[in-house]
């Protein structure tokens, strides 16, 4: 695996004025038909980062990857991959990066040697067979069949294909997608050793932990945009709060006279605080440390940033209001929590 | 690794061989089936010692003025028995001693009858005393080259090499864009031009093992000719199969699905099948449908083989099916070039 200092190498031999950016996209359009898949796309990839882009299924991360690869043209819009572009300096370009598509099938009758010593014909340079085979940690399945290999190994085979030519830009696209649980983390591991030997990656999910784990920057994508930008951290900070209390109540059979009378027949998500299962949503969001407060089917969800004073009070005034607990439960705040907060639906809904 | 190891191109062809003689049912279309195929034909259609005829006739005079040609087997029976045994077929012709002297009954539209009564009158006349004023005698010649089997091997050849040709490319490419590895493929470095010469290249070496298993038995166990030079059969069928991984291409150049692949196949090779004059000639085919009949390629690698096998044609002469199998070539690799879908 290549390290640091031959990563420098390479780029000092470049000596291209635009080494501040690996990737860099500037008004990016693609519609297939009526269906605006990409609709105005800005973004910067530095050298050595793990990029991602994260959204549901549909929001229109494959087709950015994949005109950022060359294999798709974009109807408007500008891409530049390590100072270069796919109309002047494709076969260069093919030279420099490494892919890893959603859902190849590679030959099933090949073995995982054959397999790699045919991708790294390819490449004028990169590193040896054995490196490969190392690298995606297959050396058991060397003389395998492509066929008989699992899931995992064989994503850990594309991932391997994608390597051969030791590229200095690594595009991956839903590695882990249709793994168990095991072979992501696998997979993840060997993104990981990637991303400590400098490689620079760009890669798209919908696993929100996935995103968290691997990415320094994520960007989350809806309907064809950009609908946030940032670190993981930086992206969970504006959820509000540092955890999220989900809960759901239901009226004491012998309730005592409540303070506040229910007006039934009001909208659920009325603001005005009524109507919510009779939860007085304001005098929650007045208890401090409280953020913000949604509701998701029968669940209500608070963003909360003092987790360890605000549960107490949370407890007292839902007993104040004579309301029984059905549901409860805490966590920490994800970039799920930052998804819905932006377009009130589920990452995996879709 | 060596450089040869090192090339892409190599890489590529090598790569389609293992895969082409890794599916068992390949092995099994591309070299037995041919060979199945000669022998059934050659069985068939072999070539018999000169039939001996059943004849019958009414006295032991006439049987054995008969049993002295050996082309004949006579039997002495009555006029009854003679009678049904023609019905029946087992005997052609019943020859009947009267006053006036003999009467043949038998079928004059079964040429086998019509033999068996000039040879049967030839053995009466000769016992009666009959001298032939000309002096007369044979020279027995059994030539191969003029026998069915010889005829049909070259047309099962040129069968072979459009059926595996075209079947190999086209479910190979159909199923790699299927499989979503021609977009990976195109993903990578590797020059687009080099994926599909890979197909032809690799086309090329198996073709070098179809011809050799296919011609080597119809030699060897029939004594089919090879009166060309054999070199130029070799460039016959290496532009023959170069024509037909072409047209796979081109067959295969848009088409998504195995489904959709296999029904422009068929649509592509049923005339052929038909009217390039595997099994028998084409010309046997009316004269408004020669003109389409003589441009079908598989027709012109089969007249080219022909010429070269039977004939022993040189090339030169052979003009006119060279230029129609280049045609077949050039242009289909030309447009499946520009139309291929790469995803």
């Amino acid at each position: 695996m290549r390290g640091k200092t031959s990563q420098v190498q390479v780029d000092t031999s470049r000596g291209q004025t635009d080494d501040c950016f690996a990737l860099r996209i500037r008004g990016l359009h693609k519609a297939f038909g009526a269906v605006h898949a990409v609709h105005g796309i800005d973004l910067e990839v530095k050298p050595g980062e793990c990029f991602g882009l994260l959204g549901p299924n549909g929001a229109g991360k494959t087709t950015t990857i994949e005109i950022c690869e060359g294999l798709t043209t974009p109807d408007a819009g500008t891409v530049e991959l390590l100072g270069r572009n796919w109309g002047e300096n494709a076969a260069q370009l093919r030279q420099l990066i490494g892919i890893q598509l959603q859902e190849t099938q590679f030959p099933e009758k090949l073995t995982v040697e054959e397999l790699l010593r045919l991708f790294r014909s390819f490449y004028r340079r990169g590193i040896t067979l054995d490196e490969a085979i190392g690298l995606a940690q297959l050396e058991e399945k060397r003389g395998a069949r492509v066929g008989g290999l699992s899931g995992g190994q064989k994503q850990r085979l594309a991932m391997a294909t994608a390597l051969v030519g030791d590229p200095e830009l690594l595009f991956l696209d839903e590695p882990t997608t249709g793994l168990d649980p095991q072979a992501r983390r696998h997979l993840w591991d060997l993104v990981e050793r990637l991303k400590q030997a400098g490689r620079t990656i760009i890669l798209t999910t919908h696993y929100m932990d996935e995103a968290e784990q691997l990415c320094d920057r994520v960007a989350i994508m809806d309907h064809g945009q950009v609908i946030a930008l940032g670190t993981p951290k930086e992206l969970i900070a504006t959820v509000g709060g540092a955890d999220i209390v989900e809960f759901a109540v239901s009226r004491k059979a012998n309730a005592g006279p409540s303070t506040r009378p229910v007006v039934p027949g009001l909208a659920r998500d009325d603001e005005s605080g009524y109507g919510h299962g009779g939860v007085d949503i304001e005098a929650l969001k007045a208890i401090p440390g409280v953020q913000s407060h949604r509701m998701e089917e029968a669940l209500h969800q608070l963003s909360v940033s003092e987790l360890h004073t605000a549960v107490p009070r949370i407890f007292a005034e839902l007993e104040e209001q004579g309301l029984h607990l059905s549901e409860f439960r805490t966590h920490s705040a994800t970039l799920e929590d930052v998804f819905v907060r932006l377009t009130g639906r589920n990452l995996r809904d879709e | 690794m060596s450089k040869l190891a090192l090339s892409s191109l190599y890489q590529l062809t090598v790569t389609r061989l293992k895969l082409t003689l890794r599916e068992p049912e390949a092995i099994f279309w591309i070299f037995v089936f041919p060979i199945l195929l000669a022998v059934g034909l050659g069985i068939a259609f072999r070539n018999r010692p000169a039939d001996v005829l059943p004849v019958g006739a009414t006295t032991p005079q006439l049987v054995q003025a008969l049993a002295a040609d050996k082309g004949l087997r006579a039997t002495e029976m009555d006029e009854a028995a003679g009678t049904r045994a023609l019905a029946t077929g087992n005997i052609l012709l019943l020859a009947i001693e009267n006053s006036n002297g003999v009467v043949y009954r038998y079928d004059d539209t079964n040429p086998d009858a019509r033999t068996a009564r000039m040879i049967a009158d030839r053995a009466i006349q000769v016992a009666a005393g009959r001298l032939d004023p000309v002096a007369a005698e044979n020279q027995l010649v059994h030539e191969t080259g003029s026998r069915y089997i010889d005829f049909v091997v070259p047309g099962l050849l040129g069968m072979n090499l459009m059926g595996s040709a075209m079947w190999g490319l086209g479910f190979a490419v159909v199923d790699a864009r299927a499989k979503k590895l021609l977009k990976r493929m195109v993903a990578s470095p590797m020059p687009r031009w080099q994926y599909l010469a890979a197909y032809l290249l690799s086309r090329l070496v198996m073709l070098a093992i179809e011809v050799v298993v296919l011609l080597g038995f119809a030699w060897v166990v029939f004594g089919v000719p090879f009166r060309g030079p054999l070199l130029e059969l070799a460039l016959i069928c290496v532009l023959a199969s170069l024509t037909f991984s072409a047209l796979g291409l081109l067959v295969a150049s848009r088409a998504r699905t195995i489904e959709a692949v296999s029904g422009l196949m068929n649509v592509v090779m049923m005339p052929m099948w038909i009217m390039s004059g595997v099994f028998f000639s084409p010309s046997r085919f009316p004269a408004f449908l020669q003109p389409f009949v003589q441009a079908l390629p598989l027709t012109a690698a089969i007249n080219a083989m022909r010429g070269n096998m039977l004939q022993g044609a040189q090339l030169g002469q052979m003009m006119a099916p060279v230029a129609i199998l280049l045609a077949w070539f050039v242009l289909p690799f030309a447009v499946s070039v520009r139309i291929f879908r790469w995803r």
